[in-house]
This record gives C-alpha cells, sequence and structure tokens, in this order.
C-alpha cells in the first residue's frame, strides 16, 4: 500500500506551560480532502502551523510524501527558516485572513513565487499566474492591487497564490470565517472546484455542512486531542463520541 | 537697498553648491545606513549584534551634531586622519542620520502584520527573499513620510558645517557679516536662500510619495 502523502505523528505543541497540541495523529493520502473541526482554541490552526512549521512543535513528526518536515535528514537539528524554505514551497497555504501583499498587483501576488521561488521565467510565471486567476475566476482583476477588491475576491486570489506553488498539499485555516456571509459562497465554491480537481487538502473549517459535502474524512479535535475522526457523512451525522456530539449540536441550529 | 541685497545674495550663491552637497551626501549615507540598521535590527536573532545597533543609535542622537562634527573633524585629524570639511560634514551628518533613520524603518516593519511575513514563508521564500520583496518594500512606503522630514531637517542642519569651515551657505554669511556688518540683511537673505532650496526638495519627496505610495 502507498503511504500516505502527509503524516502527523504524536504531535506536540506548548507555548510556554500550556499545551495547546497533546499528541495528535492523522494521515492524509493523496488526492483526499481531510476537514479539520473542533471548538474554537481547541488547537485546529496550531496543528495546521505546525504542519508547514510556521509553529515549531515541542515535539513529533510531521512527514511529507515520504519527507520529514522541518528537521535535517540523519540528525535532529531542527532546520532555519531557509532550510525549510523549499519543503514549505511544496504546501499551499490559504489563511483566514488572506494576507495578500498589499504593494504588489493581484498578478504579481500569484506570479511572484513562481518567478522568485520556482524559477520560471517572467512571461511564463504570468501565464500561469493568468490561468490561476481565471481558475478562481478573478481573470479580469489581474492589474488591479487587492486592497480594492471584497474580501471573498481577496481570498481567492490568495487560493489562486497558493495553486501557483503547484502544492502537493493545500492547507486551508478557516478560509471564509472572516468573511461577511454572502461572500462565503463564492470561496467555497472556489473550494469545491478543486476538490473536483482531485487535489489533496487538509482543511480547518466551521462550515459544517461544506466539511460534510467537501470532505472523504472529518477529524474533530478539542483540547488539544483528536477526539473522533471517521467518514465525513457518518462522522457528522452519526457522531460516537459525546463531546462531538454536543459540539454538533450546538452548531447546527 | 536692492543693490546691497544682490551682492549679499551673489556672495552667498558661492554657498549653495556645497550646501547642496553635504545635503545629499549625507542623505545618501543615511538612508543606506538607516535601511541596513533598520533591516538589521528588525531581523537578526543574535542579541549583541542587536544591542550594538541599540548603542549606536543611542550614541548618535544623543550627541549634539556639532560635537560629532569637531570629533570627526578635529578628533580624526589630530590622530593623523585628516578629512576635508566638506566630507566630514557629510559623514558626520550621515552618521547621525543613519541612526535616526534606523529607527524610522524600523518602525516600518513593526507596522507591519506578521501575516504579511508568514504568507511569503508559507510559499517558500527564504527570509531573504521575504525581507527584499515582501517586507521592506511596505516598510520603505511607511517610512516616506518621516523620510521626508529627515531629508528637510537635515538640509537646515547642514548650517552646522560653517563651524567645521565646510564652504556652505551659513559660512559665507559668517564671513560676509565680519566684512560688512550688514549682520541681519545678511542672515536674512541666508533664510531665504534655504527655504527656496527646501522647495523643490519638498516637491521632490511629495511627488515620490504619491508615486509609491499608492497601493496600500
Ligand atoms: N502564539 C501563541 N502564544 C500563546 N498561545 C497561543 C498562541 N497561538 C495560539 N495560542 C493558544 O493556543 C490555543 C489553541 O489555539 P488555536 O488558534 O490553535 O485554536 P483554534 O482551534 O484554531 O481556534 P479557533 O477556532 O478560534 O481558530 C488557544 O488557547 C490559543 O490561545
Ligand atoms: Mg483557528
Amino acid at each position: 500500500m502507498e503511504s500516505p502523502l502527509l503524516q502527523i505523528k504524536d504531535l506536540h505543541k506548548s507555548y510556554g506551560s500550556l499545551e495547546v497540541l497533546k499528541g495528535i495523529d492523522f494521515s492524509v493520502s493523496k488526492g483526499e480532502k481531510v476537514a479539520v473541526i473542533g471548538p474554537s482554541g481547541s488547537g485546529k490552526s496550531t496543528c495546521l502551523r505546525c504542519v508547514n512549521f510556521l509553529e515549531k512543535p515541542s515535539r513529533g513528526h510531521i512527514i511529507l510524501d515520504g519527507e520529514r518536515v522541518g528537521v535535517k535528514p540523519g540528525s535532529d537539528r531542527l532546520m532555519s527558516d531557509a532550510e525549510l524554505a523549499p519543503q514549505r514551497a511544496q504546501m499551499g497555504m490559504v489563511f483566514q485572513l488572506f494576507y495578500l501583499w498589499p504593494h504588489l498587483t493581484v498578478l504579481e501576488n500569484v506570479s511572484i513565487g513562481l518567478r522568485k521561488v520556482q524559477g520560471v521565467p517572467s512571461n511564463e510565471a504570468s501565464e500561469i499566474a493568468m490561468d490561476m486567476l481565471e481558475k478562481v475566476h478573478l481573470g479580469n482583476k489581474a492589474n488591479t492591487f487587492p486592497g480594492l477588491l471584497s474580501g471573498g475576491q481577496q481570498q481567492r486570489v490568495a487560493i489562486a497564490r497558493a495553486l501557483a506553488q503547484r502544492p502537493k498539499l493545500l492547507l486551508f485555516d478557516e478560509p471564509t470565517s472572516a468573511l461577511d456571509p454572502e461572500l462565503v459562497g463564492e470561496v467555497l465554491n472556489v473550494i469545491q472546484e478543486l476538490a473536483d480537481e482531485g487535489r489533496t487538502m487538509l482543511l480547518v473549517t466551521h462550515e459544517i455542512n461544506f466539511a460534510r459535502d467537501i470532505a472523504d474524512r472529518v477529524i474533530f479535535m478539542d483540547g488539544g486531542v483528536v477526539v473522533e475522526e471517521g467518514p465525513a457523512r457518518e462522522l457528522i451525522t452519526n457522531p460516537q463520541a459525546e463531546r462531538t456530539r454536543v459540539f454538533l449540536s450546538k452548531i447546527e441550529k | 537697498m536692492l543693490d546691497k541685497i544682490q551682492h549679499i545674495l551673489i556672495a552667498l550663491l558661492g554657498g549653495i553648491s556645497v550646501t547642496i552637497s553635504v545635503t545629499l551626501g549625507a542623505l545618501i549615507i543615511a538612508v543606506l545606513l538607516g535601511l541596513l540598521l533598520g533591516v538589521v535590527r528588525s531581523f537578526t536573532k543574535w542579541k549583541l549584534l542587536r544591542f550594538t545597533i541599540d548603542v549606536y543609535v543611542e550614541l548618535f542622537r544623543n550627541i549634539p551634531a556639532l560635537a560629532i562634527l569637531f570629533i570627526i573633524y578635529f578628533g580624526l585629524g589630530s590622530v593623523g586622519l585628516r578629512l576635508g570639511s566638506v566630507t566630514a560634514a557629510i559623514l558626520g551628518l550621515g552618521l547621525i542620520g543613519g541612526a535616526v533613520l534606523c529607527d524610522v524603518f524600523r518602525a516600518g516593519f513593526s507596522a507591519l502584520h506578521s501575516g504579511q511575513r508568514e504568507a511569503a514563508i508559507a510559499i517558500g521564500m527564504t527570509p531573504y527573499q521575504t525581507i527584499r520583496l515582501i517586507l521592506a518594500p511596505q516598510a520603505i512606503r511607511i517610512a516616506l513620510p518621516p523620510l521626508g522630514n529627515y531629508a528637510i531637517q537635515l538640509l537646515k542642519d547642514t548650517s552646522i558645517a560653517s563651524a567645521i569651515a565646510a564652504p556652505e551657505i551659513m559660512f559665507f554669511a559668517r564671513t560676509l557679516v565680519t566684512s560688512t556688518f550688514e549682520t541681519t540683511l545678511i542672515y536674512i537673505c541666508a533664510a531665504g536662500i534655504y527655504l527656496l532650496l527646501s522647495l523643490p526638495l519638498f516637491r521632490a519627496i511629495q511627488s515620490i510619495e504619491k508615486r509609491f505610495g499608492v497601493g496600500r
């Protein structure tokens, strides 16, 4: 059997004396869509940020495509940010607050990584970036600055930026929870389209119905541990653990 | 009267080129040094380096500019490193400006949301690329208004270079005073020249701000 694309093993993270992640284990296979749900403060974002080492785990392993992330091979020494760059380039990340670069045009936001990280020649980079913008239905905004876009449009540009990395894995951290309700749909539609393309995704979300529809598997986290995981529809319609049931009943109203 | 003014102005004109040279020379040193110090101070992990920069900044901001010019001009001269008065003025004011602008650029960097950096390293940029392509362009934009104020201040501060006999506007004014005793008129003329010089500088700063201030 092929080994999973992403493996998270015994992941711990503490801030000072506050232990936020208390041993997380799960994996994501190639092409699989995994949603992480759970109450606020349960450590979902921290877990996601540990995957690409925006946070340094206190303990545990992150393995992407057979390669240990953030740790020098053959030793226990942590990599520097410069050493981490090629590994991070393999994972696209979409943040809750978009974090587009305001001094660059929409097209440049998407193409800069192609040019500077992947070494694609300028013309070709712009073409690929344009394709990515078309994919998120924003080809017509290429030459605007991000500050002039709505939140939903900004988040779609951020998704295009992540796609331009040609990543093995897409990480989403609550991509719609900073958006006005009427803008949520356009972003979810784009994510749905990416899912239909067979991309591998790890998605933290509060949109339970979306998680149920889009994900193959759902992971319910609470208090820094995985309480329950299972096929999306099953877990959400028929949760086994009491804590999952309580959480879902609070959300669905 | 007009005759007198004309005579004074012509005498003072000889100082304009030195005033401009000292201003531009010191500005270039100050911007480059300030940016370098500001970047290093903002991003280095080495405590000792941060501490050293802090000491530099405090020293150069808290010692009177005149004392620094004297130390560079006479002090270095006495140990055999004799600089010309204009060079000494450019160097002294540039070093002071580096300290001032270090803080200005640092404030620019710290005004940026941490997400700007995170998004950059998340797509695989190295720390150096992140600073050069993403953070510095934004921090510099934020720094432009205080940088403009500094440039105007610098133009005025070049007048202290007259104390080490750099032949700039105030130097000529003082020389002229001792020979003609038209004290008030001479200094008013000098003031007028500074004002006239600051106008194009102000314009230039404004157009730079307009050009690069957009898109935020
Ligand atoms: N940099 C930090 N320093 C200290 N504590 C932190 C830091 N980041 C997160 N925490 C704490 O870690 C815990 C988990 O945070 P995290 O953001 O991972 O939760 P979450 O499940 O994503 O919540 P939400 O649904 O609100 O986004 C919280 O108690 C939070 O206060
Ligand atoms: Mg979160």
